[in-house]
């Protein structure tokens, strides 16, 4: 009994009356009785909890014995007192010697019908004409017979029988269930108190040291705790997120869903006829109908100040910047689309500035790190990024595919960093996530060449799954952003729905995100270990 | 990513060797390709229709479906990726593709005419001599060209390809843009004579066709190809004529690109006579066309010749990072189709390398680099790395900061849950109606952003406050036991026209909860350091008025003189699912939403709980940072400020 207090006795009373004293004073004069004969009148499921009672303190032991019992219906109850319909029927047309079957009805009732039929298949009467004659003088009524033995002993022995009257309606059966009680190894003619928990007063009074402590239930549930929960999607986003602190990595500024095509493709080398920029693949947005030219973002450059302040102080950088020059960076990328430039031929061909301007939601976060490099360009040193935010593509959805998902983003700049350093970086990187060995393919991704699709053998699932995309980012987009020839940038990507389907072992990614999921599976479940699988 | 199907065995053929499926996969995932699925043709024409799965006979040739990357367009075939394996696996010399020589007198003859500039202004040709098809090359020419035209092409507007049977037509050919009116021929696959204007109408109900009819169907005059007897070749983007048609028996293929972009254009026409130059009596060898614009400037087609790119060998190997011989890169490239060449001026080796018609991904250095690592192999730069230990500076001894608004937004989070909140997790993508007619909010649209294309209604907008993703989340989960205690911290997207994308996105906090939770707000202005209300300094709450709450029973936070949030008791109207539940559930007789605007992220910091770490470091601990620095590899790199 949760909530339960101090020392008191555990009575079971039905209003005047106490089951489990009953028993235990039966028991004190007969060694063993069947309840359904010693309390015919109390309801089974009392004596059911009266007997657990005493049972889980050992002071009865008792079994169960479940019998069918048969009982008359009110039909049934009527044959037994005036005969069976059929016999009805036959006493009516015997009575009259010859009855017209139009008077039947008023003769005998609603046994009519059913009787007629019943007396002519057991040839009691016959046809004579449109008038029924009896056949016999005198009949034995089976019906009555039986159902009358029905209601004497609440059984029957022919089950063929006992089927047609089920059918008939004239008899139910009903459950009884019925016990054997006798004595348990601690029978006593009383319950004694047991005492649920220690208080303060047991304590003072030194009653504890005799007390009756009652043992734990230790089948039954523990209360309920009033605990709030985190969503497990977002748990797995902190445990990303403290990865990368650890590894040394800062965070991106990525408030921006709403984003241009400039920043979203254009600064990455994505040209203007990608695939990826169909309306099959991108939301793009109709209200705002046109972006203006990038510019200075004053609020998203302060926390990248404030993030950022120590490590210009081991870099020696803590020269106020020039005010970036976002128009020298429009015509780098104009260029290297349309002519080719900074070691490229280019794509060659004619170049939108109002493609540039169209609004999208952001596909990627990587349109958030091209600001940031833009932004490095200014005073170049290794440095190391991070971000983990919603993107969103307009894709069919399907149970692993939504049109908006968490993207895991990290980018590694460092002069004279090679493909071997950032895949070894990554294996570094997933052994965190409890998954190693790591399988490289080669993949295209007109930002990054070389491009690799990241495999990473599951330890839990015991298979290989793709974990992610990588690659060096190509010049194309780096040089425009003024950054220096020999700093390369490694850049590799996640989602986060993916482990964490994996790690709750979610099949349908709507009972993970969205206003469909269950509150009782984000209540339930476990903390993020993800090194344990 | 495209994906090509092709015989499994007639793959296998070419490869001029059979692989288990496992090897097979093995080889695709060491090139860059994928085989993504293993079917047969009438596994395919069974899912097509919905029939249940059969047992397949043993018999059925079996499909394999390889992906390939979008930039590699020589790979959309069988042929293409047959050839680049076999040279991969050194079973085959890189190919050495060239243009017929003959004479200009004897070329083919296109003449431009000037009314096509303002509607499809570029064409670019070129023949394929004694060519001889069997039923699987057929195919795949014909399959080829549907790749192209779904790809590079972005269907057809930028490219479309026409081939014909050249010996059903006589040259000298024109491209020509006519009134619609005066084009007249009978096209593929019809019997029966066709005006153009009336073709277009046609097609309106052919479910392959009808997507191309935009491209043109505005402009007053089609695109059109003619030859000397004003035989009609095509009507490009849309239609060849079927007098023209190539068969299994033709043996002289003209093909004729049309184009609004020639980049796009050179590089179809490369791929095509490339790819199927193989099957001709002369293999590799194409015979060009003269392509005469009507100002009298002619040009020849294709333009086979190689583009060389200089690329310095310790460009490759320093950004790999295994040192390679140039003899080494030299032959590795070589698997690539790329032929390459050792340069030696004065110490530094210098690779030529040829990027061959079929390449037209090489853009850049970078791209040759990547061949050599692919060739190389990718894992075993890997292994290589790992073994050696990789070079990336690690550690610093600075404090590296969260991003504030982030920090701020997790502290908020986890006292929402101690204060035995539930966090959930919705859409930001929402339907116009569930932001704000179920709010009881008209739209008067100045708030929310409007997307263009959304699939369906679910996308319509960009959510501008948490609270239907909160009632929502209630509505789904009537039979929680109560109450129910949810949050979301999240961001929200709002009209802004001070942003260069007119919109900004600041971070919300809403909540839900059967009780009322105006202590919650209490309690989370204690975190964030706020005293209690009633001073004007920090916060107060008074009477509001919003359509969402009721009347009466809703209050504005209000954080010095500026509104930071709302709460109050959901209107009876705002969610029909919600009156449900009040009526279903005797306990429950008022509920409270409450949610925080940006501002309050904002707080100074003065208040704010986010970590303030002091900076600077001091002269004792210098020493240390030297040496740290030093670890890392930044020897030479760091000055130290006062």
């Amino acid at each position: 009994m949760p909530g339960t207090r101090g020392p008191v006795p555990v009575p079971l009373q039905d209003g005047t009356r106490d089951v489990t004293q009953q028993i235990l004073d039966r028991l004190d004069s007969k060694a063993s009785f069947l309840t359904s004969t010693e309390f015919p009148d109390i309801p089974q499921n009392e004596i059911k909890a009266a007997l657990d009672r005493l049972a889980s303190r050992a002071m009865v032991q008792y079994t169960t014995q479940d019998s069918e019992r048969l009982s008359l219906t009110p039909e049934g109850s009527t044959i037994v007192n005036e005969g069976s319909h059929e016999y009805k029927v036959w006493d009516a047309v015997h009575k009259a010697g010859k009855l017209e079957m139009k008077d039947l009805l008023s003769a005998v009732g609603d046994s009519a019908k059913v009787g007629q039929g019943n007396a002519m298949k057991n040839k009691w009467i016959k046809k004579d004409g449109s008038a029924l004659v009896p056949a016999v003088d005198s009949v034995e009524d089976a019906t009555r017979i039986q159902l009358q033995q029905v209601q004497d002993t609440q059984a029957l022995k022919d089950p063929k029988l006992q089927a047609d009257y089920k059918k008939r309606k004239l008899i139910v059966a009903t459950k009884v269930i019925t016990y054997t009680v006798e004595k348990g190894p601690k029978y006593a003619k009383e319950i004694p108190v047991e005492v649920t928990d220690l208080t303060a007063d047991m304590l003072a009074s030194g009653e504890w040291k005799t007390a009756n402590f009652k043992p734990y239930n230790f089948k039954s549930l523990g209360a309920t705790q009033n605990a709030g929960a985190l969503h497990p999607l977002n748990k797995v986003r902190k445990e990303f997120r403290d990865i990368f602190f650890n590894l040394g990595f800062i965070e991106m500024p990525t408030s921006r869903y709403v984003e241009t095509g400039f920043w979203n493709f254009d600064s990455l080398y994505v040209p203007q006829q990608h695939p990826a920029r169909d309306l099959q693949d991108t939301f793009y947005i109709s209200d705002p109908a046109v972006a203006d030219k990038p510019r200075a973002d004053p609020e998203a450059e302060a926390q990248m100040d404030i993030m950022e302040a120590g490590i210009n102080k081991l870099h020696g950088t803590t020269k106020p910047k020039e005010p970036r020059d976002y128009e020298a960076y429009w015509e780098n990328i104009r260029k290297v689309h349309e002519n080719g430039a900074f070691g490229s031929i280019g794509y060659r061909y004619p170049w939108s500035e109002k493609e540039c301007l169209r609004l999208v939601l952001r596909t990627h976060t990587t349109a958030n790190t091209s600001w940031v490099l833009h932004r490095l360009a200014q005073d170049p040193r290794p440095a190391k990024y991070f971000s983990i935010d919603r993107v969103f593509r307009n894709e069919t959805v399907d149970a692993t595919h939504l049109a908006e998902f968490h993207q895991v983003e990290g980018v590694i700049a460092e002069p004279n960093l090679t493909l071997g350093d950032g895949m070894g970086f990554l294996e570094y990187f997933y052994a965190q996530l409890g998954i190693g060995n790591l399988r490289f393919k080669p993949a295209y991704n007109p930002y990054t060449e070389p491009s690799m699709e990241i495999f990473g053998y599951h330890i839990g699932l015991k298979k290989w799954i793709e974990i992610g995309n990588s690659g060096v980012f190509r010049p194309e987009m780096l040089e425009p952003l003024g950054l220096p020839k020999d700093l390369r940038v490694f850049g590799f990507g996640l989602s986060v729905e993916r482990p964490t389907m994996i790690k709750y072992k979610v099949d349908n990614i709507r009972d993970l995100v969205g206003h469909k999921v269950s509150l009782d599976f984000i209540e339930s479940n476990a903390a993020v270990r993800l090194d344990k699988n | 990513m495209p994906t090509v199907s092709v015989g499994r065995d007639r793959l296998f053929a070419a490869l001029g060797e059979t692989y288990t499926q496992e090897e097979f996969e093995d080889l695709c995932f060491r090139f860059g390709i994928e085989l993504d699925d293993v079917t047969t043709e009438k596994a395919i024409i069974r899912k097509e229709k919905h029939l249940e799965e059969e047992e397949g006979d043993e018999d059925e040739e079996v499909i394999y479906k390889i992906e390939v990357p979008a930039n590699r367009y020589d790979l959309l075939c069988l042929e293409g990726i047959a050839q680049a394996l076999r040279v991969f696996n050194w079973k085959q010399e890189i190919p050495a593709y060239k243009v017929a020589n003959i004479s200009r007198e004897s070329m083919i003859k296109m003449h431009v005419k000037p009314e096509t500039s303002s509607i499809r202004p570029y064409v670019v040709c070129a023949v394929l001599r004694g060519i001889t098809f069997d039923e699987g090359s057929y195919n795949s020419f014909i399959d080829l060209q549907d790749k192209l035209h779904q790809n590079i092409c972005r269907r057809r507007t930028l490219v479309a390809i026409g081939t014909h049977d050249l010996d059903t037509l006589h040259c000298p050919f024109t491209y020509e843009a006519l009134p619609p009116s005066n084009i007249n021929f009978v096209p593929l696959k019809q019997v029966k004579n066709f005006r153009a204007d009336e073709l277009m109408e046609f097609y309106k109900s052919d479910l392959k066709l009808k997507k191309f009819l935009h491209i043109i169907e505005n402009s007053p005059v089609y695109p059109v190809i003619y030859d000397r007897d004003r035989t009609v070749l095509s009507l490009p983007p849309i239609i060849n004529s079927a007098h023209s048609a190539i068969t299994l028996k033709t043996k002289n293929v003209f093909i004729e690109c049309t184009a609004t972009d020639l980049t796009k254009a050179k590089i179809v026409l490369n791929t095509v006579v490339t790819t199927f130059s193989e099957y001709c009596e002369r293999k590799c060898e194409i015979e060009p066309v003269e392509v005469i614009y009507s100002d009298g400037k002619s040009y020849t087609y294709p333009e086979l010749s190689v583009y060389n790119m200089e690329v310095s060998l310790s460009y490759i190997t320093g950004a790999i990072g295994v040192p390679l011989e140039a003899e080494e890169v030299t032959n590795l490239l070589n698997r690539m189709q790329l032929h390459a060449q050792q340069s030696v001026s004065g110490d530094s080796s210098t690779i030529n390398v040829s990027v061959p018609p079929t390449r037209s991904d090489v853009l850049h250095p970078c791209d040759v680099m990547e061949d050599v690592a692919i060739a190389y192999g990718y894992n075993n730069i890997k292994d290589i790395a790992v073994a050696k230990g990789y070079n990336i500076s690690k550690g610093r001894a600075v404090s590296l900061k969260p991003l504030r608004l982030e920090e701020f937004s997790h502290l908020i989070r986890l006292e929402m849950a101690m204060c035995g909140f539930t966090e959930v997790l919705s859409f930001i993508l929402c339907s116009l109606g569930d932001n704000f007619a179920m709010l009881n909010h008209e739209d008067d649209g100045s708030t929310a952003v409007i997307i263009e294309n959304p699939r369906s209604s679910e996308n319509e907008t960009a959510r501008t406050s948490l609270m239907s993703g909160i009632l929502k989340t209630v509505g789904q989960n009537k039979a929680h036991p109560k109450p129910i205690k949810i949050f979301e911290v999240g961001d929200v997207v709002l009209l802004d026209e001070t942003k260069d994308v007119g919109a900004t996105n600041p971070f919300y906090l809403s909540s839900y909860d059967l009780q009322i939770i105006h202590g919650l707000v209490e309690r989370i202005m204690q975190v964030i350091g706020l005293v209690p209300p009633d001073d004007s300094t920090t916060y107060y709450l008074k009477p509001s008025n919003e359509p969402e709450f009721l009347r009466g029973t809703q209050a504005s936070i209000v954080y010095k003189g500026k509104q930071i949030g709302t709460s109050g008791i959901v209107h009876p109207e705002v969610l029909p699912s919600m009156v449900s539940l009040l009526v279903d559930s005797s306990k429950v007789s008022i509920e409270w939403v409450s949610s925080l605007t940006p501002e309050l992220a904002m707080v100074p910091s003065d208040v704010s709980p986010v970590f303030v770490v002091r900076q600077g470091t001091s002269s004792a601990l210098l020493p240390m940072l030297t040496h740290l620095a030093t670890l890392n590899g930044y020897e030479g790199h760091h000055h130290w400020h006062p």
